[in-house]
């Protein structure tokens, strides 16, 4: 197996990409979760490596497969639990499942598959071309354009389903709305962590932002602003000790976490965020 | 006519939770809807909101058949039962308001906040305060789009005493000075009878609908309704 490192020229790519996704990881994680939802994006993930595994099974390029699957099966999957209450974590594990389980049995069909390929859809890729760099940056906008515009209805939805329906919010839109956009999104940051450490973006900078904002919106940027620097110093140390970039990325999110709690806990920082239990 | 409830049943797999409820509110009443834990007070105001569609007769919102347009909730502002707010979650005030909000107007926030005299504590967070407070900020929320109608659903369940005056207050002045309809349901006969010219007796079927003062001054009345609470009450025990 061999694990990717960033190397000089592959920088600036990686840096301008590994920023947009920073930025649209956080928005879309925020949302998901305050709905409870942490490790959908991990469950899209696994889905979405279903669609990789198909598509590099039928010979097209498999990041299209990938999205189609992962929004398909998110959507459909939620129609179920609406339909039949299964409860959202059931629904997860589900789709985990599923996806990972359709793309080894895909997988081991493939004839002549360079395993490097897998490997990157697993594990992130710190070499990404000219042309993903402005396809991830086109979606980023995008998506980033479509949260400016609903985020008080997908807010509104997400503080308070009932309340939302009574003031004629469409809850029902605005749910497959945001898993539209997460598998998107899941989708375009795979190339830079991978499908195993994808939830690590959505979850880590907004749970470790909730330990400091006290509005929305503040708690929005300071969680963008941890992810681009976990990503932007994640490039750099993989740069230069020569290890898996996605895992310094991971790592050093983890990191501000562990930080911001050590802060939060002694009392070093005191803000209006998530506050330690007293007894 | 602003409000038309023509023979509402609603069945919950087999046991009927409202049969055969007719009313009207007309422009201006405050209504006091009165009733028994269990009595379908909460149905009957998800069958208004649109919450729940499986219901037989009619539900008209300024002469419009809800069943065919939505578009009756923009002027109704609903604040539901005690709120279950998440203590985390990263809101303030100001912006738990203006998340209902169809326009981007500020000043209508501010204006929604003053009206519950929240206004000083609009960018503190929805979650560091009471439930009492947090109700009045329900309030402003239902108020900023302008509302013609307030549909509160036992709005004072678990608030202090100090908080329920002031909630009490803040309703009396809303539909004698901004002249807002108000529909509230409460197991409080002493407010309802101090608050609504109108109340509304309901124990799955409607046994009273009318003038407030002739519902208080009927002693027949009165009594058939605590006994219907106590067998309820027992009921539920």
């Amino acid at each position: 197996m061999t694990f990717e490192s960033v190397t000089y020229e592959s920088i600036p790519h990686a840096m301008i990409s590994g920023i947009a996704i920073s930025l649209l990881c956080s928005a879309v994680g925020l949302f998901l979760v305050l709905r409870k939802f942490s490790l959908f994006g991990d469950a899209l993930a696994h889905s979405a490596f279903g669609g990789v595994a198909f598509g590099l099974f039928i010979g097209i390029y498999p990041l299209w497969i990938a999205c189609s699957v992962a929004i398909l099966s998110a959507l459909g999957l939620t129609k179920i639990r609406q339909k039949f209450d299964i409860s959202s974590d059931a629904i997860v594990a589900i789709l985990l499942s599923t996806g990972l389980g359709a793309g080894v049995i895909l997988v081991s069909l493939t004839e002549d598959l360079d395993i490097h390929d897998i490997e990157e859809f697993l594990f992130g890729s710190a070499i990404i071309d000219t042309q993903n760099v402005i396809t991830i940056l086109v979606m980023a906008g995008a998506i980033l354009a479509i949260l400016f515009f609903t985020y008080k209805k997908l807010l509104y939805s997400t503080f308070s389903e009932e309340q939302a329906k009574a003031s004629g919010v469409p809850v029902d839109k605005m749910g497959y709305l945001l898993i539209a956009i997460a598998g998107v999104t899941v989708v375009i940051s795979m190339q830079l962590v991978g499908v195993l450490l994808i939830s690590a973006l959505f979850v880590l900078p907004n749970v470790s932002s909730m330990l400091y904002g006290r509005s929305f919106k503040q708690t929005m940027i300071i969680s963008m602003c941890f992810a681009v620097s976990a990503t932007v110093s994640g490039i750099f140390i993989s740069y230069q000790f020569d290890i898996a970039q996605s895992g310094c990325i991971v790592l050093v999110a983890a990191a501000i976490f562990i930080g911001s709690l050590v802060a939060k806990g002694s009392g070093l920082v005191k803000t209006t965020g998530i506050v330690a239990k007293t007894r | 006519m602003i409000v038309d409830i023509e023979k509402l049943s609603v069945d919950y797999a087999g046991i009927k939770a409202l049969e055969d409820v007719s009313f009207g509110i007309a422009e201006g009443d405050f209504l006091g809807i009165i009733g028994p834990n269990g009595a379908g007070k909460s149905t009957l105001f998800r069958c208004m909101l649109g919450l729940h569609t499986q219901y037989d007769g009619t539900i008209k919102f300024f002469d419009q058949d809800i069943r065919d347009s939505k578009r009756y909730l923009s002027q109704i502002g609903f604040v539901p039962q005690k709120p279950v707010v998440d203590r985390n979650f990263p809101a303030t005030i100001r912006e738990i308001v203006s998340m209902s909000q169809n326009s981007n107007d500020s000043k209508k926030v501010e204006e929604a906040l003053q009206k519950v005299w929240m206004h000083e504590l609009a960018d503190r967070r929805i979650g560091d305060l009471s439930v009492g407070q947090q109700q009045r900020v329900f309030i402003a929320k239902a108020l900023v789009n302008s509302p013609k109608i307030l549909v509160l659903d036992e709005p004072v369940t678990g608030i202090d005493v100090y908080n329920k005056d002031l909630f009490f207050q803040i309703l009396g002045e809303l539909n004698t000075r901004e002249k807002i309809s108000i529909i509230w349901s409460s197991h409080d006969l002493d407010a309802v009878e101090r608050l609504a010219n109108k109340v509304a007796c309901l124990n799955k079927t409607l046994f009273f609908h009318g003038i407030s003062e002739e519902f208080f001054s009927d002693d027949e009345m009165l009594k058939k309704y605590s006994e219907t609470s106590m067998q309820m009450h027992m009921h539920h025990h």
